[in-house]
C-alpha cells in the first residue's frame, strides 16, 4: 500500500510499518517542547498534584519567549515559575530570551526529519518544514504527554498543495500561504496533514518553509510538512544537526490524498484583510489603504529571511512620515546574523525601532499596537483585538509587503521597488 | 439548558483574550467573549450551552479557551465544526463538544436537553417540531474522558492504582 510522509511519520512513531488514515493510535514522543506561557506555569501544579515525573528530560525542550522580557508583576511571576521550575528539573535544554520556540527550537539542532514531536503552542506545525511530524496541543495533553511519553492520534489524510513555476521577485512562501487560506478557509486543513510540494515549494529556503508548515496551523491542518532534501540537509548541518536521514520521508507517488495545484509564477502579493487571515485579496486589487504602523515580528515573518526581504526593499530608503515601523527579529541567532550582515543597520537607517526578539504584539503580549490604528503585520493572525488593541484594524502580508507599505504609508506592492 | 448562540469562526483570543491570558483562571474567564457578547460572561449560568457556527475555537494552543466555559458552568457547545487542536483540548479539560451539522437551527435563549452517548439533542421549546437534532459519534474514550472530568483526574487514577 503506497502511503503518504504522515502516514509514514505516524507509523514510526507508533512502531506500526503501515497506518491507515482514520484509524486511532498511541505514538511515541521523540521531542515535547513547551513556553513559559504554555509550560512550567501550568505543568508544574499539575505535575505536583500528581506526584508525577517527566518521563526524559532530554526529550524536552523549554523556550521563554511569551512573557519576556517582562513587562509587569504577572509577567515577572509567569517567567519566574519557568526559570525556577527549570532549574529545580534540571531540564538540559533551555532557551531564555532566544527568541520565539518555533525558530529557537530547530536552531537548537533539535527537529530532524522523521522525528514525531509535540509543542505547547499552535504554530508547532512549524517543525514540518524538516519533516518531522509535529503538532500543537494544550497544557492537559502535554502534561499527558511529559509524563507518559506517548499521544493518541487519528491519522490524518492527506491535501498535496502543489506549486508549480517560480515565485516573482517580491513574492513569498507567506504570499503563497494567503492564498492558500484565501481558497480553503480557516477550517480548510480539516485537522488533517497537508503536504506543499512541487518545485516552488523545493526552491524555497528552509526560512520560507518554515512560514508555510507554520501557518498550516490557520488553515486549520494538524500538521504541515515539506519532504526533506539536500536543502534541509543541509541547514541542518549548520545548525549542529548531523547525521540526518532524509531518504525515507517522502510520499510515495501514488500515495492517497486530495490533490491542488498552484502556479506559483503568476502569484501576485496576497494580503489578509481584518478581522481574519482567510479574508484574502490580491494587494492589486485593494483600495488604497493608509496605514500607521508596519510591523515585522514573530515566528511567522520574523526570521533572517523575512529580514532580508524587508532590507531588499528598504534600502537607500525611509519610511513614509507618520508611520510607525517596528521590527522584532524572531531570534537572537537570527537578529545577530541580520546585525553582522549590515541588515539591522540598514533598517534603522530607514527609520525602524528595534524591539526584543520575543513574541511580543503578535499575541497581544507587547503594547506596541496603538487603538484604532491600523496596522500591517508580518504574522500570522489578525483577529479582532489579537494585537492588544480591539480597535485596531490589522492587515496581514509578506515582510516584502510591510516594508513597501512603511515606505509608501499605505499598502502597497514590494515589486514596484525591487529590481 | 439555555442556549447562547454565537456566530461562526469564534477564535480563541475572544474566548480568552491575550492580554488576559497572565490572569488566573477566574479572571481569564471574567473576560470570556467580552467583545462578542459582553453580558455572556456575568450572564452564563451553570447548565447554559453554547450553540455556535463552524470552526468553534479556531486559533491559538490556549486550552484556558475551553477551561473558562467549564469553570462557568456551560454544559456543553454545540457546533457544526470545531477547530481540531480545540477539540482535543476540550475534551482533556473536561468540556463536552457535540458536532451537529443542524446546529444552526436552535435559537439564543432557547432551552434544549442533549444525550451525549445517544448523539441526539432534544429542542423543548414551541415551534421546534420535527424532532431530535443527530450528532456526529465521538469516539468512546473521549466520552470517558470529559465524564471524568478530563485527563489529569484521569491520570490521577491511572497513577493511584497499584
Amino acid at each position: 500500500m503506497p502511503q503518504t510522509l504522515a502516514q509514514k511519520l505516524v507509523a514510526a512513531a507508533c512502531g506500526r510499518s503501515q497506518v491507515r488514515p482514520g484509524e486511532i493510535v498511541t505514538c511515541r514522543v521523540d521531542l515535547a517542547m513547551f513556553h513559559d506561557s504554555s509550560g512550567p506555569r501550568r505543568l508544574k501544579p499539575m505535575l505536583d498534584e500528581l506526584g508525577a515525573k517527566i518521563w526524559d528530560r532530554d526529550k524536552v525542550v523549554l523556550v521563554i519567549d511569551h512573557y519576556v522580557p517582562e513587562a509587569d508583576d504577572d509577567a515577572r511571576r509567569i517567567v519566574r515559575i519557568a526559570r525556577d521550575w527549570a532549574a529545580e528539573q534540571e531540564l538540559p535544554h533551555v532557551y531564555d530570551s532566544q527568541g520565539i520556540c518555533h525558530v529557537v527550537v530547530p536552531q537548537g539542532g533539535h527537529i530532524r526529519p522523521g522525528m514525531f514531536c509535540v509543542g505547547g503552542d499552535s504554530h508547532s506545525p512549524t517543525g514540518g518544514a524538516f519533516g518531522a511530524y509535529m503538532f500543537g496541543i494544550g497544557a492537559t495533553e502535554m502534561l499527558g504527554a511529559v509524563i507518559t511519553g506517548e499521544i493518541w492520534l487519528q491519522v490524518p489524510h492527506t491535501f498535496f498543495m502543489r506549486w508549480s513555476g517560480r515565485l516573482m521577485h517580491g513574492v513569498s512562501a507567506k504570499d503563497m500561504m494567503l492564498s492558500m487560506l484565501g481558497r480553503f478557509g480557516m477550517n480548510g486543513g480539516q485537522y488533517q496533514a497537508v503536504e506543499y510540494c512541487g518545485e516552488a515549494v523545493q526552491a524555497l529556503s528552509i526560512a520560507e518553509r518554515m512560514t508555510l508548515c507554520n501557518m498550516s496551523a490557520e488553515l486549520g491542518a494538524q500538521v504541515g510538512l515539506v519532504a526533506p532534501d539536500d536543502i534541509t540537509r543541509q541547514w541542518l548541518r549548520a545548525h549542529g544537526a548531523f547525521d540526518v536521514q532524509t531518504e525515507p520521508w517522502h510520499s510515495d507517488e501514488d500515495a492517497p490524498g486530495e490533490r491542488h495545484e498552484f502556479d506559483a509564477s503568476t502569484l501576485s502579493p496576497q494580503v489578509a484583510l481584518p478581522h481574519s487571515p482567510a479574508n484574502v485579496r490580491a494587494v492589486d486589487d485593494l483600495e488604497p489603504t493608509r496605514i500607521d504602523v508596519a510591523y515585522i515580528g514573530a515566528c511567522t515573518g520574523a526570521k533572517l529571511d523575512d529580514l532580508r526581504a524587508a532590507a531588499q526593499v528598504l534600502a537607500g530608503r525611509r519610511i513614509a512620515d507618520g508611520v510607525s515601523l517596528l521590527v522584532a527579529p524572531a531570534s537572537v541567532r537570527d537578529a545577530q546574523a541580520a546585525e553582522r550582515e549590515g541588515i539591522l543597520h540598514l533598517l534603522r537607517e530607514a527609520g525602524a525601532v528595534m524591539l526584543p526578539s520575543a513574541c511580543g504584539a503578535c499575541a497581544g503580549y507587547g503594547a506596541a499596537i496603538p487603538e484604532g490604528s491600523t496596522v500591517i503585520s508580518s504574522t500570522a493572525r489578525n483577529f479582532k483585538g489579537r494585537m492588544g488593541a480591539a480597535t485596531a484594524h490589522v492587515y496581514l502580508g509578506s515582510p516584502y509587503t510591510v516594508a513597501a507599505s512603511a515606505a509608501c504609508g499605505r499598502i502597497a506592492d514590494a515589486r514596484e521597488f525591487l529590481p | 439548558m439555555r442556549v447562547w448562540k454565537l456566530p461562526a469562526d469564534v477564535d480563541t483570543d475572544q474566548l480568552v483574550p491575550g492580554q488576559a491570558m497572565k490572569l488566573e483562571l477566574a479572571g481569564m474567564a471574567s473576560h470570556c467573549l467580552q467583545a462578542l457578547r459582553p453580558e455572556f460572561a456575568r450572564g452564563v449560568r451553570a447548565g447554559d450551552v453554547i450553540v455556535a457556527g463552524p470552526h468553534f475555537g479556531i486559533g491559538s494552543s490556549r486550552e484556558q479557551a475551553a477551561s473558562v466555559l467549564v469553570h462557568l458552568g456551560v454544559a456543553a457547545v454545540i457546533a457544526p465544526s470545531y477547530s481540531g487542536l480545540y477539540f482535543r483540548n476540550a475534551f482533556n479539560v473536561g468540556l463536552l463538544l457535540l458536532t451537529c451539522p443542524q446546529a444552526r437551527l436552535i435559537e439564543d435563549g432557547e432551552a434544549i436537553a442533549f444525550n451525549a452517548r445517544a448523539g441526539r439533542i432534544t429542542r423543548l421549546g414551541a415551534g421546534a417540531a420535527g424532532g431530535d437534532l443527530v450528532c456526529e459519534p465521538i469516539p468512546g474514550f473521549l466520552l470517558d474522558m470529559v465524564e471524568a472530568g478530563g485527563l489529569l483526574p484521569q491520570l490521577k487514577k491511572r497513577l493511584e492504582k497499584p
